[in-house]
């Protein structure tokens, strides 16, 4: 845990340092795109990885009731036997996270008055569910905001997601409450890992890194807007640049925070690819989820489907056809007359 | 059998978790722990890799030589053919929502029952080679490498599993350990390893047709033998036809039905209803067994197992297959038999009840209806009569297995069916029933009774929730559909709640069935005297 933590002070400082011996350009620069690079051919190798082995039988996961008799009501969404309803149900996997909502806690107690002694009760349990929807949402906004700096003339959703985003009118610059909620959504998870003993001796050095580098990127970027401030205008230019193939850096006042902001997230994207991160797009794959529940209705095929070899009828006949007889049982062949 | 300790005392006794990195604890085969190992005989005869004479308790598997290669050959290979497992290793983020979901761990508090490291036991193998940090950081990121220790943790954990995916439910990424644990289960039998209570079956099962070994005369008696004890409950002896060509339906249920207490007497249950209805139907010695053990072993020994359900199809001419009550069969029914072993022969047609016409457009291309699907159908349309004041001793709850209920979605109709049998039913707390079901704790081949004490644990919270409803309610029966069950629950209400009866839906369906021209009941079909009934009265009525 604390390894994890120090990695990513690590990275940090020598981004700084690096911006302050005048290596700006390569963090700057070829970091950002170094990352880009490896990002979009990480997550495109790891699909083609995935998509590379079939889906040999149908296994979704029913979560309510299959579609049977007219009288009976299926969960079209939960057990969905359509394209249709596996849409939505993968709509609400990746954008509710519908499984996660489903949560309980097992609670036991020693002596309980209902059964007279040892009881578990199951109590539904949403935080895991609250905090990650937080997250997941609150960096999807952060992220979209950060379009103000790629393109220009700002786009008027990015402006109005803005609007919303600080709607609070606190402070200047206003305070938008996403950054501030992603810092507390992340602080949640990262306790839950260290405070639940559970949890904690699940958790691997590559669970708590990305955490740590998350938490890093958002404690720099809220420096930027709010203490440590970056030129706004200059950053503009910069990311423009490299967004136009025409890096800019000459010139230009770029703080050391900010070279600690982009290349801790240009770690990110060069981890994402080869980490577990690459949940974002492997939930679209799960089989459990991602099938229709209509495996007695269509044919599911199997690619590397072996050739049939089985105990066949004859065979079992051969084996038991005296008994068979004895016992009157229906034979294909009778048995040979003995003398 | 070891005396199992207390409730409390088997409760009080879990472990706190371990200070040390799971990474660093071995596992340890103290008896009870672990399943038989099979008889190298066994798998020589059913033509399995490696087969050889080993002992999980002693130090040396006697593994084959060159094993370390054979499990990263096996796996590489599994990683090609299953886009599930390169999938559930890449993506869990280890958020443990999975954790306390599984019955096994709540009863055992093992950390690596946890779904979540029970599949990081392979996904720590699976690092080494397969992922960029994994090969720079090794044991930092969870990797390590293979060695005799890690095979033995892989064996112990992939029989400490019943395959349930209650834990899939709950994944924000569906991951399904039941398909880690059965990918494990294949790798073990690469290098030998295996275990008697499954093996044998699956031994059985391809030679004489059934789990138990019934050969076809005995198969015949058996069945003649529950006929008769049907009259003496009726008065009506219930047809009995076998390996007969030319009917309309072909029925298959699990062996353990015709065999053991309670199976039986759900077995009499199909009897007596076929025989109200007049179905048109057929058993096969043949496709005598409706479970299927092999999808305990791997992919290839399920598909193999499953194919004479089709052939025997073919053979008879039946156009639709009826299935009996069972968990793990239902599994392979709905979501396997049709690609392993599809498509259906040309005789077969879409599944059409002949006694209410309906038509079971979702069974359209297995060709295979459940059989509460068929009678819920049946009492909807008013086919049979049923007086189900008989049931009036009884308060019962209802027991969803695993398999019909998270790979089938098979909720709604046995509790139809339940409802209009029995006067008193009674559901179980809301997050043990349904979809969030918990297993019996004895599931995919590990009811078997050197583990009974495990059994009690990953038991508990099945037990624990029947205890519940029968001190609340008074309940005292629990239903079920699945024939493991019918094996594993009473033991396991025995200890949790001890007074409560296991059977299946069609036991219930059959004391409540008024058939046409039968005795007065003065008996269930296990006769027991009903309780509501007085034995003069019926004799007077009798005599009338």
């Amino acid at each position: 845990m604390l390894e994890s933590l120090l990695v990513v002070l690590l990275i940090g400082a020598v981004a700084w340092i690096g911006s302050c011996i005048g290596l700006t350009a390569v963090f700057g620069i070829l970091l950002p795109y170094v990352a880009v690079l490896v990002f979009l051919v990480g997550i495109v190798r790891r699909m083609i990885y995935w998509a590379k082995s079939p889906v040999p039988f149908a296994i979704p996961t029913t979560g309510g009731q299959e579609r049977s008799l007219d009288f009976i009501k299926q969960e079209k969404f939960d057990c969905p036997s359509t394209k249709f309803g596996v849409v939505i149900r993968m709509i609400l996997e990746v954008c509710l996270f519908r499984s996660l909502f489903r949560n309980t806690q097992a609670c036991s107690f020693e002596n309980d008055q209902a059964t007279g002694g040892y009881r578990v009760v199951y109590y539904s349990s949403k935080w895991l569910w609250f905090f990650s929807l937080l997250f997941h949402y609150c960096f999807l906004i952060v992220f979209l905001r950060h379009f103000r700096f790629f393109i220009e003339p700002v786009p008027c959703c990015v402006s109005f997601i803005e609007a919303v985003d600080g709607f609070l009118q606190i402070g200047a610059p206003r305070f938008f409450l996403t950054g501030g909620l992603l810092l507390v959504a992340l602080v949640f998870l990262l306790c839950r890992r260290i405070f639940n003993e559970r949890i904690r001796y699940i958790s691997l050095a590559n669970d708590y890194f990305p955490l740590w580098l998350l938490i890093g990127i958002v404690v720099s970027g809220l420096c930027l807007r709010y203490f440590d401030k970056a030129e706004i205008a200059q950053v503009k230019i910069f990311i423009m640049g490299l967004t136009h193939f025409s890096p800019v850096i000459q010139g230009l006042d770029l703080n050391g925070m900010f070279i600690v902001h982009l290349t801790l997230v240009s770690t990110l994207l060069i981890y994402f690819p080869y980490s577990k991160l690459v949940h974002m797009p492997g939930v679209f794959f799960s089989p459990t989820r991602n099938l229709p529940t209509n495996t007695r209705e269509v044919r599911h095929i199997n690619p590397w489907n072996p050739p049939k070899q089985f105990f066949t009828y004859p065979e079992y006949e051969d084996t038991y056809r005296d008994a068979m007889a004895q016992a009157g049982l229906p034979l294909e062949k009778q048995p040979d007359k003995k003398s | 059998m070891a005396k199992l300790p207390t409730p409390q005392m088997l409760m009080a006794s879990r472990p706190e978790l371990p200070k040390e990195s799971w990474l660093d604890i071995k596992p340890e085969f103290a008896p009870g722990s672990y399943c038989y190992p099979e008889k190298k005989e066994t798998m020589e005869l059913l033509h399995m890799p490696n087969p050889h004479d080993w002992d999980p308790s002693a130090e040396d598997w006697n593994l084959p030589e060159n094993w370390e290669q054979i499990l990263c050959d096996a796996f590489e290979e599994r990683l090609q053919k299953h886009r599930s497992l390169k999938l559930f290793m890449d993506i869990c983020v280890r958020c443990g929502a999975c954790a306390d979901k599984c019955h096994f761990f709540l009863g055992t508090n093992d950390p690596k029952n946890m779904p979540v490291l029970r599949a990081e036991l392979l996904r720590s193998l699976y690092r080494r080679d397969h992922t960029m940090l994994g090969k720079l950081l090794g044991k930092k990121v969870g990797a390590r490498d293979w060695d005799k220790s890690v095979v033995k943790e892989l064996f112990y954990y992939a029989y400490q599993c019943t395959e349930c995916r209650r834990c899939s439910l709950f994944c924000p990424y569906g991951i399904d350990t039941a398909e880690i644990t059965a990918i494990v289960r294949e790798l073990m039998h690469e290098v030998g390893l295996g275990t008697h209570w499954i093996m044998d079956p699956v031994k059985n099962c391809s030679f004489t047709g059934n789990h138990l070994g019934i050969k076809p005369h005995s198969f015949k008696e058996i069945v003649e033998m529950l006929a008769d004890d049907c009259e003496t409950v009726t008065g009506i002896r219930p047809k009995t036809p076998f390996n007969e060509k030319g009917h309309e339906i072909l029925f298959i249920t699990p062996s353990g039905d015709v065999f053991a207490d309670p199976g039986i007497y759900t077995f009499m249950g199909y009897l007596l209803l076929f025989h109200e209805l007049d179905l048109d139907y057929t058993f096969s010695t043949y496709a005598s067994e409706g479970g299927n053990f092999g999808s305990f072993t791997s992919f290839n020994m399920a598909k193999k197992l499953n194919a004479k359900m089709y052939a025997e199809a073919e053979r008879l001419g039946v156009k639709w297959i009826l299935g009996g009550e069972c968990g793990h069969m239902w599994r392979v029914v709905n979501q396997y038999m049709e690609t392993y072993n599809g498509p259906t022969p040309p005789n077969m047609t879409i599944p059409k009840s002949p006694i209410t016409g309906t038509v079971f457009k979702n069974a359209a291309a297995t060709k295979m209806v459940h059989i509460t699907e068929f009678t819920a159908d049946l009492i909807r349309h008013g086919k049979i009569k049923l007086d189900p004041s008989r049931n009036d001793h009884i308060i019962t709850t209802f027991h969803d297995s695993c398999n019909p209920a998270r790979a089938m979605g098979l909720l709604e109709e046995p509790r139809y069916i339940l409802k209009h049998v029995c006067n008193h039913f009674v559901e179980m707390p809301e997050n043990t029933i349904r979809e969030q079901t918990f297993c019996c704790g004895a599931g995919s081949g590990l009811n078997t009774e050197e583990i009974m004490e495990l059994r009690m644990r990953s038991g508990m919270p099945r037990g624990n929730a029947l205890r519940y409803v029968q001190q609340k309610y008074g309940v005292n029966h629990m239903a079920c559909c699945c024939a493991i069950d019918r094996a594993t629950l009473p033991p396991l209400a025995n200890y949790w709640a001890p007074g409560v009866n296991v059977s299946g839906i069609h036991e219930l369906v059959a004391n409540a069935l008024v058939m046409k021209g039968e005795a007065k009941r003065t008996m269930d079909l296990r006769q027991e005297d009903l309780p509501n009934v007085d034995a003069d009265e019926a004799e007077a009525e009798e005599g009338r």
